[in-house]
């Protein structure tokens, strides 16, 4: 018990949780602004991989580090676009739609990563991005730009979620596409847009793991963290508050299972702990379940003049 | 764009298009090629002649099908319900370890069974294994409205942590010199070669057969019938007395129970202990096949041969000219992709407007 109060206590901890959040705040972010445009998307895991992998190589080939973000943004974009075609252009299933890309987005990247380093074992590294320390913030000051970056972007994305006719027409667009249509907002058009913003947020959440977190690309380094996404924005009912909460909430216990983890006194197997951040996901889902309300379009495709 | 309803389809379009956009997908892939600074139609060559080209190519693409056509089935049955089971990679291997808990683990304690009594037993163990896996996702799916997709999909990795734990403790062989390794199968539980000097055994004949099972389940059951019903509009479905919730569970404990026995066949045919490697993906490839073969089971059978036959080619193509292995992955799910579109061209037109 002293044990838990002295992890509680070190400030370590907390910079561990705030530093554990940001791909997830980033990658809730992504998720929520296609949900709430009425389009699930399950490329985020894939996006995280090549947005992790093309933002390192281009750091690595001499791209400033904020390039680095750019172009993972960017390859978010890409792959976000392939979805909006393929869900919102073709109306495929959107849950075979984005499982796909997954796939595809994490096999290009693992055979680009082989191409680019054909022999090399251990893998290279960037110099990633250093802490705000002129930050007169205790925790924060420990953090890199990125995250100043994801936790400022949670309040802008509400204030244009509910405050902007723009996140009026997302909205309506994600509720009712038959009454955003008649009220002149084309529904192609403004999903399209939101699935690419928010993959663009994918792609910057797999920057933060490379040039944030760590300063080299791993095989398996995203390891589900996408999918956990798609579970919080689920807990946070859709809304980008709540989500924050979410991903700090789900870092806490990620942080702390590692401590106890390390500890040594750990009287489980270690892999026990590590199933705590699913298991805690899947009892996130079942306990919101009830009371989600999930955006009315969600998963629907679309067709004009089709009911 | 507007996308216009055919009127009707034609048989041959329905198989032909997967066939072009494979077709397309190895055409583009060709860039990948280039960029990996090869030359193009030798990479195809030796990836097709590494895959299907001697005796020992086929024998190798036939054993590495076999979990790859369970998985593909276990995906064909629940997505036919719109049941969309993203779990059979933590399936199979939940079949894996029931298998060898079953077939290895009752040496030494007087409790001896005849291997005929055993096997059936440890086969039974790894269906219930992998059904009751996706019972739970299935049933928070269908009474409180819990994303299967993503439950499903967390479980997979709960599992593997899972198997870790095992094989880290109460189920390792400590003869393995400490590699995380569970105990092996007892020899005569082992499935039987189909070709002498290859590594093809008997689970091809179980992985064909099931496929044709599920094929007459299908075509020639009421349960089959309910199944098609759910996928084409549960609602509709629900109203016109389908029971759903009892075909739900039906298709989720044949779906699990399909990627538990894929588990189980890899260990009684192939490795007959389980490793956290035993799977490369079988689960997720399954998806794809499924894909594929247009929710077809007998499809299934060609489609998982087909992708078998990339994995396993990409492996000889690879060290021959050094073009990295995922390009396989790359073409699996360039493939995926491509299917769906080509797919919904034989149903639709696009207009542009």
């Amino acid at each position: 018990m002293t044990d838990l109060l002295d992890i509680l206590a070190n400030p370590a901890f907390w910079v561990a949780v705030l530093r554990i959040a940001t791909p997830l705040i980033l990658g809730t972010l992504g998720v929520l602004l296609c949900e709430r445009a009425g389009v699930l998307n399950l490329g985020i895991e894939g996006i995280m991989v090549a947005g992790a992998f093309t933002g390192w190589l281009a750091v690595y080939a001499g791209a400033p580090l904020w390039a680095g973000v750019a172009v993972a943004a960017l390859t978010g974009m890409v792959f976000g676009l392939l979805h909006a075609f393929l869900t919102v252009g073709l109306a495929l299933s959107q849950h075979v739609s984005g499982l796909g890309i997954t796939l595809l987005a994490t096999a290009l990247s693992y055979f680009g990563y082989r191409v680019s380093f054909p022999k090399v074992n251990t893998p290279p590294t960037i110099t990633p991005f250093a802490p705000m320390e002129w930050l007169p913030m205790p925790i924060l000051n420990a953090q890199t730009a990125l995250t100043l970056f994801a936790l400022l972007l949670v309040p802008a994305i509400g204030w244009v979620l509910y405050r902007t006719p723009l996140g009026l027409a997302l909205r309506m667009v994600g509720e009712n596409p038959q009454a955003a249509e008649s009220q002149g907002v084309s529904v192609a058009a403004t999903r399209t847009g939101a699935i690419v913003a928010g993959s663009a947020l994918m792609g910057v959440a797999g920057s933060f793991l490379t040039l944030s977190a760590f300063n080299a690309f791993f095989f398996n380094m995203v390891n589900g963290r996408g999918w956990i996404c798609v579970a919080l924005v689920v807990f946070a009912s859709w809304r980008p508050g709540k989500a924050l909460l979410g991903a700090l909430l789900f870092a806490f216990f990620d942080a702390l299972q590692l401590r106890l983890q390390q500890s040594g006194d750990a009287v489980l197997p270690y892999q026990i702990y590590l199933m705590l951040p699913y298991l805690l996901s899947i009892l996130a889902l079942v306990l919101v379940a009830r009371k989600a309300s999930y955006p009315q379009a969600l998963m629907k495709p679309y067709r004009k003049g089709e009911r | 764009m507007r996308l216009e309803r055919r009127h009707e389809t034609s048989r041959a379009a329905l198989v032909l298009a997967p066939v072009g956009a494979v077709a397309f997908t190895m055409a583009v892939s060709a860039l990948l090629v280039l960029w990996a600074g090869a030359p193009v139609g030798r990479t195809y060559a030796l990836l097709l002649q590494g895959g299907f080209g001697s005796v020992f190519a086929w024998s190798e693409t036939l054993t590495r099908a076999i979990p790859l056509i369970l998985t593909g089935l276990a995906a064909t049955v629940a997505f036919k319900a719109r049941l969309f089971n993203i779990g059979a990679e933590g399936q199979l291997f939940a079949g894996a370890l029931a298998a060898v808990a079953v077939g290895g683990m009752h040496g030494g304690t007087g409790f001896e069974l005849a291997p005929w009594v055993l096997f059936p037993l440890m086969m039974l163990a790894a269906t219930v294994a992998g059904a009751l896996l996706l019972l739970g996702p299935a049933l928070m799916k269908n009474k409180l409205g819990v994303d299967e997709v993503v439950t499903t999909l967390l479980i997979n990795f709960i599992v593997l942590l899972g198997v870790s734990a095992l094989l880290d403790g109460p189920m390792k062989d400590p003869a393995a010199m400490g590699w995380p390794q569970s105990v092996s199968l007892q020899s005569d539980l082992e499935l039987g070669k189909l070709v002498a000097q290859t590594r093809v055994h008997t689970g091809l004949l179980w992985a064909v057969s099931l496929a044709v099972m599920v094929w007459a389940i299908f075509k020639y059951t009421v349960l089959g019938f309910d199944i098609r019903a759910m996928g084409a509009n549960a609602r509709a479905a629900a109203f016109a007395g389908v029971p759903v919730t009892r075909t739900v569970v039906m298709v989720a404990l044949l779906s699990g129970a399909l990627a538990g026995l894929a588990g189980a066949i890899e260990v009684a045919g192939r490795t007959s202990y389980v490793t956290l490697d035993m799977s490369p993906g079988y689960g997720y490839t399954g998806i794809v096949i499924a894909m594929l073969a247009g929710l077809h089971p007998l499809g299934v059978i060609a489609a998982g041969v087909f992708v078998a036959g990339v994995l396993v080619g990409a492996d000889t193509m690879s060290r021959a000219v050094g073009v990295p292995t995922y390009i396989a992955d790359v073409i699996v799910a360039a493939s995926l992709i491509a299917v769906l579109v080509a797919t919904l061209l034989t149903q639709y037109r696009v207009r542009m407007k």
